[in-house]
């Protein structure tokens, strides 16, 4: 007698739940804070090379845990939505929203048909010009999408951080260093007390002061300034390292503003908007800039 | 093109596929009527507008490049204002003759692969490697070059490893070539060209290097009707893009105008500016 094993519809999805519950569990947890000039990205992730969170467009970033080569696939495929969205309508055309409602048919549609579920959980953040205005959109293995108010917490034992951070943090009214010193709290005490440093943590931020792209981690003297309370540094600079080569990083090696004659702002048919055009990173601003060390500067 | 993009469904395949770090490639294969100049009719000849003249020459500290602002379509002047230098990314520019909205759109998607790489990879494309990607696209348009649409476009950029601006020119089957000093193309670059050999020296400062871009352009448009000249009554003047290790800057309105001016007071009674 070999009658196929009844499995009912709600033991199949249990069970499924179950083995994406427990390899997410497996992995440290990634917070995403939205303070008074951006959004912060943090977490705990030792590799400076297999990143957890990521730039995905102009104004939005990716952060992820559970099992990289699913989130990294999944983070790729954000960009491309994005980058294929921008350049067949237009940069402004890009939403938080539109990538979210995809990864959410995405990974529903894996975890009911696939014969595993991606063992995954994602957040979209997109950084709005007041801190009102930030989205922060959190994706589970099954599909479901919530719109998360201020923060997010992802990973392991996100509940009980999700609740540390539910009682100690006022979104958007935070400075960085106060967001940063939080995130090290709540995560270095989820499982034991733990001392974290700025080599176990990988952060980023989405800084609304900037122009165009707004994602830029932050490493090196910066970040462990940052990090230090007794360190009066509070906030990153809007002006990119002096050094030459790729941008992407904030580390506070070098922050004098290299010698420019003058300049025009580029022209840019990606960019159709004048006064908001892409402006070369050495030469940003920031507008309405708040508490960045932007004064005194010319343009 | 709402095809392209799905509104609320899952993402399709071809964004879950590994591989490709290339925009295009992936334009390529999921949205090909996208690509520039896709979709155009296989017979027949139109008459659009054409970009003309692009100049560009080394300094000591990189690379400078210049783009005349006229459009043409025949011998009607179909733009006097367009703007044909770009900057591709922090470290490179691209400037560009012949059709247009062609043109326009190659150097709309050049940035989105640029910028695509950067993110997905974490790092920047050799100068080499954005040359090769710009050649691959000049390549796919071969079709559309033959009909009478071509696009030719001369890119610059500052070499990180070298430290040195570079230029290179292309041709309509996408073949892509290093210029040493000085480079020139479209309709005026003959004059243009001629012009620099006299007037390029090794070791130019950065404002030399802005001079003799704009002298040679202005002596692409003495003799060019196509090649549009500085108009002081409107106040249009070249595009200047400079290239060096701070990145990509143009040069402002104000400074154009100044450079013109002693230009012109200079070329008063020698129109042919002898030396």
């Amino acid at each position: 007698m070999t009658l196929p094993m009844y499995v009912s519809p709600e033991q199949l999805m249990k069970d499924r739940a179950d083995y994406a519950r427990k390899g997410i569990a497996r992995g440290r947890s990634v917070l995403v804070l939205s303070y008074r000039t951006g959004i912060a990205l943090v977490a705990e992730n030792p590799s400076t090379t297999l990143h957890k969170v990521s730039e995905l467009y102009d104004r939005m970033a990716f952060a992820a845990v559970g099992k990289y080569n699913e989130f990294e696939n999944l983070r790729v495929a954000g960009i491309r939505y994005a980058d294929l969205r921008g350049y067949s309508y237009d940069r402004s055309d890009v939403t938080a929203r539109g990538l979210a409602n995809a990864y959410a048919q995405t990974l529903g549609t894996i975890f009911t048909q696939e014969s595993k579920p991606y063992e995954v959980e994602i957040a979209v953040a997109q950084v709005g010009q007041r801190p009102e205005d930030d989205q922060i959109f959190r994706l589970t293995y099954d599909g479901s999408v919530t719109d998360e108010p201020g923060f997010v917490a992802m990973g392991g034992a996100s509940e009980e951080l999700t609740g540390q951070l539910r009682e100690r943090f006022t979104p958007g009214s935070s400075t960085l260093k106060e967001a940063l010193a939080l995130a090290m709290a709540v995560l270095g005490g989820s499982a034991e007390e733990r001392q974290l440093d700025a080599g176990q943590l990988e952060v980023a931020v989405l800084d609304r002061r900037r122009p165009r792209r707004a994602f830029r981690r932050l490493r090196g003297p910066l970040l462990e300034s940052l990090l230090d309370q007794a360190d009066p540094t509070a906030d990153v600079p809007t002006v990119d390292d002096a050094r030459p080569g790729p941008h992407d990083t904030l580390t506070g090696e070098a922050p004098e503003r290299p010698e420019r004659s003058d300049g025009r702002e580029h022209t840019n048919p990606q960019t159709q908007h004048p006064g908001e055009e892409h402006q070369d990173p050495q030469d940003q601003h920031g507008p309405g800039a708040g508490g960045g060390s932007t004064e005194g500067q010319e343009t | 093109m709402s095809g392209a993009v799905p509104d609320s469904r899952r993402l399709p395949a071809s964004f879950l596929a590994t591989g490709s770090s290339s925009f295009s490639e992936f334009l390529g294969a999921h949205a090909p009527q996208l690509l520039p100049g896709a979709g155009l009719p296989e017979q027949g000849r139109v008459d659009v507008p054409h970009g003309t003249t692009i100049v560009a020459l080394t300094f000591a500290d990189g690379v400078v490049l210049v783009g005349d602002r006229r459009a043409t379509m025949g011998s009607f002047i179909a733009n006097r204002d367009m703007e044909k230098v770009f900057s591709a990314d922090e470290y490179s520019a691209v400037g560009i003759a012949g059709t247009a909205g062609v043109a326009v759109e190659m150097v709309k998607l050049f940035q989105v692969e640029l910028e695509h790489y950067e993110k997905i990879e974490g790092t920047l494309l050799s100068v080499e490697g954005k040359a090769n990607r710009l050649a691959a696209m000049i390549r796919g348009n071969l079709g559309n070059a033959m009909r009478g649409l071509s696009v030719v476009p001369l890119f610059v950029g500052y070499d990180l490893e070298t430290r040195s601006g570079r230029i290179f020119s292309y041709d309509l089957t996408g073949g892509c070539y290093e210029e040493q000093r000085h480079h020139s193309v479209g309709s005026g670059s003959l004059f243009a060209r001629g012009a620099l050999k006299k007037l390029w020296h090794p070791g130019l400062a950065e404002d030399q290097a802005v001079d003799v871009a704009v002298e040679a352009l202005y002596d692409a448009a003495d003799d060019d009707s196509a090649t549009g000249g500085p108009d002081l009554g409107r106040g249009i003047w070249p595009t200047c893009a400079v290239v060096t290790a701070g990145g990509v800057r143009f040069v402002t309105d104000d400074r154009l105008e100044e450079l013109v001016t002693a230009l012109l007071a200079r070329r008063r009674s020698n129109p042919g500016g002898a030396r």
